[in-house]
């Protein structure tokens, strides 16, 4: 399953710049980044090489942060490949707190990241309808 | 307007004598009906006999807030609760609040005294007051009403709030005294601008101005804006409520109702005595109160006093404006706030650590906004935005249901707020005062 970093960061100038910095000399690599904007407040949502060793990186600053099982779900890059795939969580009941996907050269395909409140269930349900949901092991070489 | 000119321009050899009278009153009352003060007598070993005259003062212990409640709610009454008339309610540090009962004489003392302070303002005995203090709990809106009506005014009893209304009402009755906080004043005239009103033609010719700290160049913005004479007025809930001390046209200080209520003035850390002109803890006694006498009572307010006699002819001694606290309070729309407060309610939610800080701002022409600012825990973890959110919301609900007044709560990361020698600076206060 792949792993998510969620940090706590207030709605000041540099904050991201702070976290990329941390990342950067830890030399951990990241793979995909995504902002839940709360006004004064938000999340800054991080799926990079090495997830422990960067929630240990970012709490050495003083970061408040935590780690998320999320879906990693590969689908066809061209047009209805997201709808496609998003018409199928209706069926199971199920509710999409947030995502985001980029374009993987690599797999010839996109990659969406869905936070759901189980994942675990999420998965075996779309492996059942054909998706491939990536291991964090997969993402990280992509 | 001199209310009570025997009282008020008494001069001094006879004021000290009704001083003296009335505190040996008060000492053998509270020793007689109070148990918590026959307590405080016999662990200082002092009786009655040994105050003789008013300068035997300083052989009493003092009497702090953390006595009050200590014996919440009403351990501090000389008489049985059920001739209490009057109850009234102001926050505490921590926990439970500090109340003060009224017996009848009392209220009839509080009119008296509000009664001085409108006509020392320059109130007359047939004007119209608009008490746009708050009405309840709170000291201010009552304690304005009762003086008013004491001196023989007209009392239009608003409370605060409802601006629009309050505006017209002005306009329609023209009201010649407005009672309010100072900051409240200058907010009613960012609406009537709003509303094209033209504010130099009020019919307020006087304000009677506190419960809250403002300077002088707010006293300045306020006079030019509405065209009236801003007055200060001091008190505190567990001394009266407003009607402490008031400031005649003069505006030369405040004169304090020494007859009532006997001034010292204390160096904070020793408890001697400061010299006249030096700053210092104002503390005060109370000299004919019957449901609840305090003796020497910190009020924790630091001012500057002066007995020199001033040109409006009172005697009474003057005190300066509010020029601090000994403790970190804050007066916030006429609220008083501890940060222990805050403290105490941060303590009892999870997933917050108690570092925390309190910004208070005065918005131009707007009322006081009190920011609270919570680090969240460095393991806290949240899941979703949505619970961070909640989290929020659950902190300011309870702090409001606490503080009583409406407050906006911030998230910030840890280890943000900046710690001074490992003590966090609890309040910032960036208004200009």
């Amino acid at each position: 399953m792949a792993k998510q970093i969620n940090i706590f960061v207030d709605n000041r100038a540099g904050r991201i710049q702070k976290i990329a910095e941390s990342m950067s000399l830890a030399n951990i690599n990241i793979r995909a980044l995504a902002i839940q904007d709360r006004g004064e407040f938000g999340l800054v949502k991080l799926i990079v090489n090495k997830p422990d060793k960067a929630v240990l990186a970012l709490q050495e600053k003083g970061f408040a942060c935590g780690i998320k099982d999320v879906l990693a779900v590969v689908m066809e890059d061209k047009p209805g490949g997201l709808y496609q795939l998003l018409k199928t969580f209706p069926e199971e009941g199920v509710n999409i707190l947030d995502a985001y996907g980029f374009a993987a050269e690599t797999i010839k395909g996109s990659v969406f990241f869905i936070e759901v409140k189980d994942p675990a269930q999420m998965t075996a349900f779309l492996q059942g309808k054909g998706y491939k949901v990536l291991t964090d092991q997969e993402i990280y070489e992509l | 307007m001199i209310y009570n000119e025997k009282f008020e321009c008494m001069s001094l050899e006879e004021l000290k004598n009704v001083q003296s009278e009335r505190l040996k009153k008060t000492v053998s009352y509270v020793y007689q009906y109070c148990p918590f003060y026959q307590k405080k007598f016999a662990s200082h070993g002092i009786s009655p006999k040994d105050i003789k005259t008013i300068d035997d003062i300083v052989k009493l212990p003092f009497t702090v807030k953390d006595d009050l409640r200590d014996n919440y709610p009403f351990g501090v009454l000389s008489m049985p609760l059920a001739q209490i008339a009057e109850i009234h309610v102001s926050s505490g540090t921590t926990g439970n609040p500090t109340v003060v009962g009224y017996s009848k004489e009392d209220i009839e003392l509080w009119s008296e005294v509000m009664a001085r302070a409108f006509c020392c303002a320059g109130g007359l005995p047939g004007d119209m007051v608009q008490v746009a203090y708050g009405y309840g709990l709170f000291t201010g809106g009552l304690g304005a009403h009762y003086g008013a009506l004491k001196a023989g005014m007209t009392v239009i009893p608003c409370s605060s709030g409802q601006t629009k209304r309050q505006l017209k009402i002005m306009q329609d009755f023209k009201p010649r005294i407005l009672a309010c906080t100072p900051s409240y004043s200058l907010f009613m005239a960012d609406e009537a601008k709003e509303i094209g009103m033209d504010c130099k033609k009020s019919s307020w010719e006087i304000g009677v101005f506190g419960a809250e700290p403002w300077s002088d160049s707010m006293r300045k913005e306020i006079e030019s804006i509405w065209n009236l004479s801003a007055t200060d007025i001091y008190g505190l809930s567990e001394i009266i409520g407003p009607g402490v001390a008031q400031e005649c046209t003069h505006k030369d200080g405040l004169h304090l109702f020494s007859d009532v209520f006997y001034p010292e003035v204390i160096n904070p850390k020793t408890g001697k005595e400061a010299k006249e002109g030096e700053t210092g803890m104002l503390v005060l006694t109370h000299l004919t109160k019957t449901g609840m006498p305090l003796l020497r009572y910190q009020t924790r307010d630091i001012i500057k006093i002066t007995h020199e006699k001033c040109r409006c002819g009172r005697t009474s001694p003057r005190i300066s404006k509010i020029l601090g606290r000994t403790d970190d309070m804050i007066i916030v729309r006429g609220i008083n706030v501890f940060p222990s407060q805050i403290e105490e309610v941060l303590l009892r939610i999870e997933g917050t650590e108690p570092h925390y800080q309190l910004v208070v701002e005065r918005p131009h022409g707007g009322l006081d906004e009190l920011e609270v600012q919570v680090e969240l825990k460095e393991s806290f973890f949240s899941d979703e935005v949505k619970q961070l959110q909640h989290l929020s919301d659950k902190i300011r609900d309870e702090i409001e249901s606490v503080l009583g007044i409406g407050v906006k709560v911030r998230l910030v990361e840890p280890k943000t707020i900046a710690r001074s020698e490992g003590k966090a600076k609890r309040v910032i206060d960036k208004r200009n005062i």
